[in-house]
């Protein structure tokens, strides 16, 4: 029995004939919180999609517990994607639904459990992130902070192996910022769930990461542990992790000659 | 010269190639989602207060527009009617005239209309923001199939809502009429009724009224629900797809009626 939830390998992937990622491998071990960096559309969430079996690729494959997702009739990703749960950027809560019916929907669509006990499990999921005084809200009375943090509690509403977050630091003020990364850090040890998150927010990230891949012109440009990219020195690292204006990725957009252009 | 004139034809029929590949995609694309959407129905039925609650949003919440249209039209109606009906003597058929425009074609058609710009929209609208805000693929990557619990039962409401919302405004329309009709022309309220119970039929004008209503609610929501569920992910493709509900929807409506009332003319 293998020791990785998930192993993504050799995985290409691309649409319009152009290829976003090219021949990626990446494995993610039982228990540990795994990050892919890179920078805005380097296809980071595109390998989130596609673990939850929601695209297929183009070549290669990703594994989960040691199935094939693209080889998974529907029933067989549904059977699978219970095992997971997504934190969305920016949280996709259901606008129609209190937090409370939010966070009690994937019980109350997944299980049968009474409406008792779904009370008492919704209610022991938003103390956990710290909102069970705001059950009542609707998501539009929520702060983003506030907001992802239900998602949070929606997302590991029925215990997932896996939790996936994309961006999951994106937008937040520097309070809720905290609140996030210590809460992914522990419930992914309380539940015993191995976490991949997909962010670009390195400070945050490396805190509560126990390994990191980069990704960038469609392959794995590097990875190892927060410490080792910290004093990595290659050219896209150092700049991505120091936060440089110019480097391998230039701060200029390919164009024509300046000087022509302005006189031109 | 001729090279450039060559050129010019040649990309003018490639647009019209990829536009009407486009046209037969979304054409198939639409079928498949309504196939879709019947064969996860099961959960619309099972779990009914979820086809309950697009019933209040769909038909309930578009109660206002239809009475209140109803009523205005069935009081042009009745003037309209008495203009040229007195001119031939014959103004007591003015209940029959009225209530035969409302159950065969207006009843039914404006319905639906009306039920386009008011609920389709709201259903388009509300979709596209599902999908632009990850909502959709949040419920796929619970293991939440989309189709059973969003579309399906907001299908079922439209087809269930549009028939009775017709039926609701030929009875407002004809209510219209009567005050037009009775109290304020003076047309005997004996003959206004009578004549009207003598020579509407519940086969060939009830029944028929109520099976366009069916096929309208059908065309309608299938059309809304598609287009909430094509609309790219944004602002201005939430918005386009919004219009095109209004547009598609009228205009099916419109030739869908001339096709039915040919059939029921013929059969």
């Amino acid at each position: 029995m293998t020791s990785n939830i998930v192993e993504i390998d050799n995985l290409s992937f691309g649409y319009n004939g152009r290829l976003l990622h090219k021949g990626i491998n990446m494995v993610f071990p039982k228990g540990k919180v795994v990050a892919i960096m890179g920078g805005s559309g380097s296809g980071k969430t595109t390998l989130l999609r596609l673990i939850g079996g929601q695209i297929k690729p183009t070549k290669g494959e990703v594994r989960v517990d040691g199935h094939v997702v693209h080889e998974q009739t529907r029933d067989g990703i549904y059977q699978l994607r219970r095992t997971m749960g997504m934190l969305f950027q920016h949280g996709a809560l259901f606008t129609d639904l209190s937090v409370f019916d939010n966070v009690a929907f994937p019980m109350r669509e997944l299980t049968d459990l009474p409406e008792s006990m779904i009370r008492d499990l919704v209610l022991l999921k938003l103390n956990a992130v710290g909102l069970r005084g705001a059950h009542k809200f609707m998501p539009t009375e929520l702060s983003g902070g506030m907001a992802r943090r239900v998602a949070l509690a929606r997302a590991v509403a029925l215990d997932p192996n896996i939790i996936m977050y994309d961006e999951p630091f994106a937008g937040l003020d520097p309070i809720s910022m905290g609140v996030i990364c210590g809460l992914i850090r522990s419930l992914n040890d309380a539940l015993g769930a191995t976490s991949i998150i997909v962010s670009h927010d390195v400070k945050e990230t490396f805190l509560i990461a126990d390994y990191v891949y980069f990704v960038a012109n469609g392959e794995v440009t590097a990875e190892g542990t927060p410490e080792d990219l910290m004093q990595s020195t290659l050219p896209f690292v150092h700049q991505f992790v120091h936060g440089e204006k110019d480097g391998p990725v230039p701060f200029h957009y390919a164009a024509p000659d300046y000087r022509a252009q302005l006189l031109g | 010269m001729i090279n450039i004139i060559i050129n010019k034809i040649s990309r003018l029929l490639s647009g019209i190639g990829h536009r009407m590949i486009a046209r037969i995609w979304r054409l198939g694309a639409g079928a498949r989602l309504f196939i879709l959407a019947i064969i996860y129905s099961g959960e619309s039925f099972k779990r009914f207060h979820l086809t309950l609650r697009e019933i209040y949003f769909t038909g309930v919440m578009s109660l206002l527009i239809i009475i209140v249209s109803a009523f205005f039209v069935g009081m042009v109606l009745a003037l309209q009617g008495y203009n040229t009906l007195q001119k031939y003597g014959s103004s007591e058929a003015i209940g029959v005239l009225v209530a035969l425009a409302l159950v065969r074609e207006l009843g039914p058609v404006v319905t639906a209309l009306l039920f386009a710009g008011r609920a389709g929209t709201a259903i388009t609208a509300e979709i596209g923001l599902m999908k632009t805000t990850e909502q959709l693929s949040a419920m796929e990557m619970m293991a939440v199939n989309p189709i059973a619990r969003v579309v399906a039962p907001r299908f079922w409401a439209g087809v269930i809502s549009m028939p009775i919302l017709a039926a609701l405004f030929s009875m407002v329309g004809v209510l219209g009429g009567y005050l037009v009709a009775v109290p304020l022309i003076g047309v005997d309220e004996g003959a206004f009724w009578s004549q009207m119970q003598a020579n509407v039929d519940v086969r060939a004008d009830i029944i028929n009224g109520v099976i366009k209503s069916v096929v309208f609610g059908v065309a309608c929501t299938m059309i809304a629900l598609f287009e909430g569920f094509d609309a790219p992910p944004t602002a201005e493709g939430v918005s386009h797809a919004t219009t095109r509900t209004v547009v598609i929807s009228s205009l099916t409506v419109l030739g869908l009626d001339f096709v039915l009332t040919s059939f029921m003319l013929v059969v």
